[in-house]
């Protein structure tokens, strides 16, 4: 790494800052409750669109795992999804009408609220079908998490996307408010990742699983990335360059190990495949305000129309996270 | 009792040592304000057995905590004339069996000093390198905050051969900083009239908490037990491991008078042993090996990894892998062309499972003609072949347990090639020649036969270059095929005794060997159409090899 790709990230760093200082213009506070915040608090960052079904199984999820304060930015939902957290007791909530993909994909403007409100603090940025599993989350909470990367001097922690879906059509079995979603999307691919590095930030290109296999299998360049870094023990100097797949300053990308060691890492449970997908992939693909012009939902669309099956033959059930690091998608490092 | 935050737990804990009739005096960091500080004292008040000390500024691997220590020996054994064992502790030790069994002991060895001591070169658990010159350089910057000064400062040190000298009479020594030691040997230590001295000597050295009591009691002590008696596990970076509350029956079964250190939110790890000693007592059967083993592992499995695990946060440099792949397995080439259905005749001499070629262009080949195999890995070539290398390596980690074999070949994708050879795990068998086989037994026009031949050819040649490269490590065999048909089954049986899958015995079977009359012929043919095929060795120009018999061959049983 030569000084002058240092200083360009370190002007691309600066440039995200700038945007998501900008952006801060189109985020209207509908409740904001960050008075209640305390130090060491752990907070919870989301961008969500029509996402009211989801939303009573994703507070009560996170709230058992020990996040104090949600913020939540808001894009033009019409299912009340708005008003429903508006009363959250625990909630901040922004409303925006701009567009998402102007936004980088809801980036800046979570970029604006984290610079704004998250200095110091542990943040976890998922979006609302993204379930945070650590090693012993079944018996620790969230906060012994942290306090062991703080001891250890560790700033973020890796999760991997894993795909959930159900057995038989994605529709079969609708999903209702306050429901857990893995019940239904119990399903997923234990090891058909393939992982590459990023050589200008530094952090892993992770591609495969069922996206991969079933919508993919001829330009398999086109995969939607898995690798993620949803928690970090934010600085008002970070931010996040691609959703969270990677941010600035690259050491912060540096969640895996180079010499044979594991370090400590989770999963993102992500239940996308539920009926409400169908909808939803219908809905994107008229407003096109996805990543690389919607090219995942286009891929979607084409094969939904035909028998939307997603699992197969050698497709793991989910029984918890200890399962999940025998098979090697995620590992305890040296936390014991 | 040193403590610098949890407070809360700190008292609970003083309490209930002073419960028992034991004093505490407790340092508290200065880092903590003073308001914190005072709300402290103040809820301690009613204890009359706990006394506060003078407080200093402990930093990790500075003065501070040793200086803290010191005031706080001096002032339990100047208030407290009937004490005769003093125990340091800290704010988030606790305490795991009853505190009077702790009592029972130490009265029954009432000369005795528990504190793990050892001579620079005799430990192996420095950390950043230093060890000896833990005492005779100097640390004026701090590990945490000034990493890079400390660092360069130590470098140049090095560099230019500065040397602190070791006062006279002393012998360094190192060892864990929680100890129990007398009344004679801490008084001793603490009214040395070189104190001053030694003070100013040990100021400047790195981590002084884990020396200065270590060293110095070696000069008064007449009975040192060189262990500690707090349990206390250290990962690879030198910070302790932490009990949680998932770890309450590990604790139960350990026999260690004092557990550190607790997550102070582990509430019921507190609950447990500090208000039921009732129910701390009823104990399962001891057994502290345990813990070593589970924080053992921990360390293993962040310094090592899983062998053959490629994921998120293990992604190995290359020659840093340790273990390119999970398990042994078989890579066949040459075979599947030169047997009529070699797979079937393998798998059943076997037991393993047995692909076809699993690069080739159309599909990945998975046995049975599956196309989606262990771990939802899918025979789609282009998926396959967007990163061959992660293919292989998953396909061995999903199947951990049962043994694979696949063929290989020139018309395949080349990709792995070199990660095949590299890989210890690999077992690769080649006869070399036998792709024309098919071209032999096609009905193609001769000239594109020609083309095709000297394009696998080439192919091969490239292969055969990089199982014979100095960094191939599989064990690798090749036969020309010439030499192979001589006497095929005693390379088969070698190669089914290394599988060694099932139980040891003579092959009963051999598989059908493709019937190759003509096949010289067809050499010939090659040879004068300008073409060099060289890699089937000397076949007879005329007829096929001389054992071939005129009728395809049934199998035969050799006892």
């Amino acid at each position: 790494m030569g000084i002058v790709s240092t200083y360009r990230l370190r002007l691309q760093r600066k440039r995200w800052r700038i945007r998501a200082i900008r952006k801060r213009r189109e985020l209207e506070p509908i409740r904001n409750r960050t008075s209640q915040i305390k130090n060491g608090d752990i907070f919870l960052f989301s961008t969500m669109r029509n996402e009211h079904v989801r939303l009573p199984y994703f507070l009560k999820y996170y709230r058992d795992l020990g996040v104090n304060h949600f913020f939540i930015v808001d894009n033009d939902s019409n299912d009340g999804g708005l008003e429903y957290l508006a009363e959250q007791p625990d909630v901040s909530v922004w409303h925006t009408q701009n567009g998402y993909k102007r936004s980088r994909y809801g980036v800046d403007w979570l970029n604006w609220l984290q610079l704004r409100y998250a200095h110091g603090h542990w943040c976890l940025t998922v979006d609302p079908d993204e379930f945070f599993l650590f090693p012993f989350c079944d018996t620790r909470p969230i906060r012994a998490l942290t306090d062991w990367l703080d001891a250890s001097s560790i700033k973020s922690f890796s999760a991997m996307l894993l795909d959930m879906y159900p057995k038989g059509r994605i529709d079969a079995e609708p999903y209702m408010p306050g429901q857990n979603p893995m019940d239904i999307a119990c399903w997923f691919d234990s090891g058909n990742y393939t992982s590459e590095k990023n050589k200008k930030l530094g952090n892993l290109w992770i591609q495969g699983g069922p996206r991969a296999r079933v919508f993919f299998p001829d330009t398999p360049e086109k995969a939607p990335a898995l690798n993620k870094i949803p928690l970090v023990k934010w600085d008002r100097r970070y931010t996040y360059v691609s959703s969270t797949h990677n941010l600035l300053p690259r050491g912060l990308n540096l969640v895996y190990d180079e010499w044979g060691g594991e370090k400590a890492s989770g999963v993102l449970l992500h239940t996308k495949f539920l009926n409400t997908f169908t909808e939803k992939a219908t809905e994107e693909l008229e407003r096109k305000q996805h990543y690389s012009a919607s090219v995942e939902y286009q891929a979607y669309a084409e094969r939904l129309a035909e028998n939307p099956d997603l699992w197969c033959k050698w497709s793991e059930k989910y029984i918890n996270w200890r399962q999940l690091e025998i098979l090697g998608l995620m590992s305890k490092g040296n936390w014991a | 009792m040193l403590a610098h935050t949890a407070l809360g737990r700190a008292e609970q804990v003083a309490r209930h040592w002073a419960a028992s009739g034991c004093p505490v005096v407790i340092h508290v960091d200065k880092k903590v304000d003073r308001k914190t500080y005072r709300e402290f004292q103040a809820a301690m008040k009613d204890a009359h057995l706990v006394k506060f000390c003078k407080r200093h500024y402990c930093e990790w691997g500075g003065w501070g905590i040793t200086a803290a220590t010191q005031v706080a020996a001096e002032k339990m054994l100047s208030n407290f004339a009937d004490v005769r064992h003093v125990f340091l502790a800290s704010g988030s030790c606790l305490p795991l069996r009853p505190v009077n069994e702790l009592l029972d002991y130490l009265d029954a060895r009432p000369r005795t000093d528990f504190i793990e001591s050892a001579t620079t070169s005799d430990v192996p658990w420095t950390v950043g390198g230093l060890d000896i010159e833990r005492f005779t350089l100097r640390f004026p910057f701090s590990w945490k905050t000034q990493r890079r000064l400390f660092d360069k400062h130590v470098a140049l040190q090095r560099k230019i051969g500065l040397k602190r000298r070791i006062p006279k009479g002393l012998v360094p020594h190192m060892g864990s900083q929680w100890w129990c030691l007398t009344r004679q040997t801490l008084s001793a230590v603490l009214e040395d009239p070189e104190r001053p001295k030694y003070d100013r000597y040990f100021r400047k050295v790195w981590i002084p908490d884990e020396s200065y009591f270590q060293t110095l009691a070696r000069q008064y002590s007449s009975n040192i037990e060189s262990r500690s008696l707090t349990l206390s596990k250290f990962d690879f970076q030198g910070k302790p491991h932490i009990f949680y509350d998932d770890h309450l029956q590990l604790l139960r079964r350990s026999d260690c008078f004092v557990a550190r250190k607790i997550w102070p939110h582990a509430d019921r790890v507190y609950d447990a042993f500090l208000t039921n000693e009732a129910g701390a007592m009823k104990r399962a059967e001891p057994n502290p090996g345990k813990i070593d083993r589970i924080f053992a592992k921990a360390v293993e499995r962040r310094t090592r990894g899983r062998a053959g695990l490629i994921m998120h946060s293990r992604f190995p440099n290359e020659g840093w892998e340790n273990g390119l792949t999970c398990a042994p397995y078989s890579v066949f080439q040459g075979f599947a062309e030169l047997f009529e259905d070699f797979e079937l005749w393998l798998a059943k001499a076997t037991g393993t499972q047995v692909h076809g070629h699993l690069f080739s262009k159309e599909r990945a080949a998975f046995s049975t003609g599956q196309s989606v195999i262990n771990g939802g890995l899918g025979d789609s070539p282009l998926l396959r072949d967007y990163n061959g290398a992660a293919f292989l390596t998953n396909l061995i980690w999903n199947t951990r347990g049962e043994r694979q074999c696949f063929q290989f070949g020139p018309a395949d994708t080349q990709e792995i090639c070199w990660k095949l050879s590299k890989d210890p795990n690999a077992q690769i068998s080649v006869i070399t020649g036998a792709w024309a086989v098919p071209l032999f037994k096609s009905n193609q026009n001769f000239s594109d036969l020609r083309r095709e031949a000297a394009r696998l050819q080439k192919i091969e040649n490239k292969f055969l270059y990089k199982l014979r490269n100095p960094y191939a490590k599989a064990r690798i065999r090749i036969w020309t095929m010439a030499e192979f048909i001589e006497n095929p089954m005693e390379p088969l049986q070698t190669i089914i005794d290394e599988i060694g899958n099932a139980p040891q015995r003579r092959l009963s079977e051999a598989p059908r060997m493709a019937d190759l009359k003509g096949f010289g012929q067809f050499l010939q043919n090659l040879k004068n159409q300008g073409m060099h095929p060289h890699l089937m060795g000397d076949f007879p120009i005329h007829d096929g090899p001389t054992v071939q018999p005129d009728k395809p061959r049934k199998p035969y049983l050799v006892k």
